[in-house]
């Protein structure tokens, strides 16, 4: 499903004196099947776009088109119910998608909300207890009495337990340690090249960023204002810096680099390994 | 030295109503120095948030010691001692109380006693060190996830703590706020000698600490300054930590067959090792 976004803007407690506009004229556009990172200042209206994704707010004004539902101010809650079978989203506090008896309840409520039978729920909440390296004994536990860390494991296996073609991630590994950030990432981009999900990324880690995305947004002050291939937009770094973003660190490092030897690198390294590749290539190069 | 906090073969177990309960806190003993800079890490669920919880008398120890400011942690002096303390949890909207950011941040300053002659200024000037003068009448629960740590971390601050605990307190902010909050703390750490226990899965982070915790599993496996503990690539990644970007990047470059001699921990001295490669070649 292609998701467009024309003019939208968005206003929290519209009307009120607290009324505070959160979006403004957003446009963009995600194709299908495409990995795409929102990228952002605190605060410049990522979380708030994504939850225009599945339907959870309606834009003030202007259209959110996902597949063939269009989503305006004027959108029955009932047209977005469909919606929410195919997209999946993972909040940024986990506490606040958790609210089963037990962790494995709490996976299998989305398959079953959607009519997969118990049976077939337990079985993959189980497998998915297993794949996000939760500790076995988990199951029976209650979500809220975990570690942060453990939490934000089940909210993420509760998700994926109804396999949804959109996969919407609001920083979904703030709180993992380093190696389960690693292998959940590395995860979500299994699922997303093997199941051709549409995944959309909000995060504040430049390098998951250039790492994953085909595409990247980058929302300042509520507004679109960038978008374009990881290359594209970490190549402009003073633009970025206007946004208070800064590069990933391999690029930044790269930058180091080429000031040092005087010469531009052969390409912009976009993860570590291609980093070092490339440092070792100039290196040896005057070897020769 | 003073010493600020000490644990003394310190464990706790979480109640269970089924299966084996496990130890979350394991026989775990280490002294802190006022005005160090602690940095505590370990893979989820290894005890970190257990032990902050210990250390502020939100769980009491159900064997070993544990001192704060010299003394043992009891119901008499827990709130004399926990006004010394400020505490940012790991989900920031577990502890706001207030209506409003003000409000928020006013109120364990008034809960202290502090006259509200001083308050109103304490309270501008710690949501300002965060970057967050301009939401005081916001309502906390309906900040962005970033705001809503900033004002937490506003809230610990106004207190004017002797220590500061941070459980993942910047988890969610991008990389300038980031660095933006750890220089406000470390320069009252510099200027005021406070003290600052911090639990974070950031290994730049780690890097800019004096000694560094290392749980495993309850337990405490390591501890000592950032480049010792790092030196020990190979036992961190085992227990699902990492090393630092500078120290990756060694690694990949070695593979490449680049022979990268130190083992680096910052970008700078990485930079430099290559740079007198580039002049050798
Ligand atoms: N429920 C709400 N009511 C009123 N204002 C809100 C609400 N949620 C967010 N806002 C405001 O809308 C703006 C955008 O917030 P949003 O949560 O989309 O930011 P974000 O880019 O996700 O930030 P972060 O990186 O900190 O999570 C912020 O200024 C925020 O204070
Ligand atoms: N309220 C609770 N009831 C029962 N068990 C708990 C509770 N809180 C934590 N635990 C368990 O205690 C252990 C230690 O949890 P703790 O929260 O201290 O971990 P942590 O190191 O802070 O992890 P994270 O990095 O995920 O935040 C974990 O196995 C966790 O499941
Ligand atoms: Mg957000
Ligand atoms: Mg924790």
């Amino acid at each position: 499903m292609d998701i467009s976004l024309q003019q939208v803007g968005y206003s929290y407690a519209l009307g009120t004196p607290f009324e505070k506009r959160a979006l403004k004229e957003v446009n963009a556009s995600i194709k299908s099947g495409s990995y795409t990172a929102v990228i952002g200042h605190t605060g410049s209206g990522k979380s708030t776009l994504l939850l225009h994704l599945n339907g959870l707010l309606k834009p003030s004004e202007g259209t959110v088109r996902i597949g063939d539902v269009n989503i305006t101010a004027s959108t029955k809650a009932k047209e977005l119910k469909e919606i929410r079978k195919h997209v999946g989203i993972v909040f940024q506090f986990p506490e606040h998608q958790l609210f089963e008896e037990t962790v494995e309840k709490d996976i299998m409520f989305g398959p079953m909300n959607f009519g997969v039978p118990a049976e077939e729920a337990k079985r993959r909440a189980h497998e998915l207890i297993k794949l996000l390296g939760l500790p076995e004994d988990v199951a029976q536990k209650s979500p809220f009495d975990l570690s942060g860390g453990q939490m934000r494991r089940v909210a993420i296996a509760g998700v994926l337990a109804f396999k949804p073609s959109i996969l919407i991630l609001d920083e979904p590994t703030a709180g993992l340690d380093p190696r389960g950030r690693k292998e959940i990432m590395e995860l979500f981009n299994k699922l997303h090249e093997e199941e051709g999900l549409t995944t959309i990324l909000v995060t504040h880690s430049m390098e998951d960023a250039a790492r994953y995305a085909d595409q990247i947004l980058v929302m300042h002050e509520g507004r679109s204002v960038m978008a374009g291939t990881p290359a594209d937009v970490f190549s402009d770094a003073e633009r970025l810096k206007t946004f208070r973003l800064g590069l990933p660190r391999s690029v930044a490092f790269q930058r180091d680099f080429e000031k040092l030897i005087g010469q531009p690198l052969d390409k912009l390294a976009l993860t570590e390994e291609q980093l070092a590749f490339e440092i070792a290539a100039a290196l040896k190069d005057g070897e020769r | 030295m003073k010493e600020i906090l000490s644990l003394d073969h310190v464990s706790y177990t979480y109640e269970s109503e089924e299966g084996e309960p496990r130890k979350a806190v394991d026989e775990v003993s280490f002294t802190v120095w006022e005005g160090e800079w602690i940095a505590i890490v370990g893979h989820n669920g290894s005890g970190k948030s257990t032990l902050a919880k210990l250390m502020i008398g939100l769980l009491f120890p159900e064997n070993g010691k544990l001192n704060v400011f010299l003394e043992e942690l009891n119901v008499d002096n827990l709130w004399d001692i926990r006004s010394r303390i400020g505490i940012v949890f790991q989900n920031p909207d577990n502890q706001f109380v207030g209506s409003t950011v003000q409000d928020d941040v006013a109120f364990a300053l008034e809960n202290n006693g502090v006259p509200y002659d001083q308050m109103v200024p304490r309270v501008h000037e710690s949501l300002a060190q965060v970057n967050m003068e301009g939401f005081l009448d916001h309502e906390p629960h309906h900040l962005s996830g970033g705001q809503k740590q900033r004002v937490a971390i506003a809230g610990a601050l106004a207190m004017r703590p002797k220590l500061l605990i941070l459980d993942e307190a910047t988890s969610m902010l991008d990389p300038q706020g980031r660095d933006e909050v750890i220089k406000v703390v470390d320069e009252l750490k510099r200027t005021t000698g406070l003290t600052v226990i911090s639990i974070t899965h950031d290994l730049e982070e780690v890097l800019l600490a004096d000694k560094v915790i290392v749980m495993n599993d309850g337990k405490m496996m390591m501890s000592g300054k950032p480049e010792a503990i790092f030196a020990h690539g190979d036992e961190l990644e085992a227990i699902g930590l990492d090393l630092p970007f500078a120290s990756r990047l060694s690694r990949f470059l070695r593979e490449e067959g680049i022979a990268i001699q130190g083992e680096h921990t910052t970008e700078e001295e990485l930079v430099n090792e290559l740079w007198t490669f580039h002049c050798n070649k």
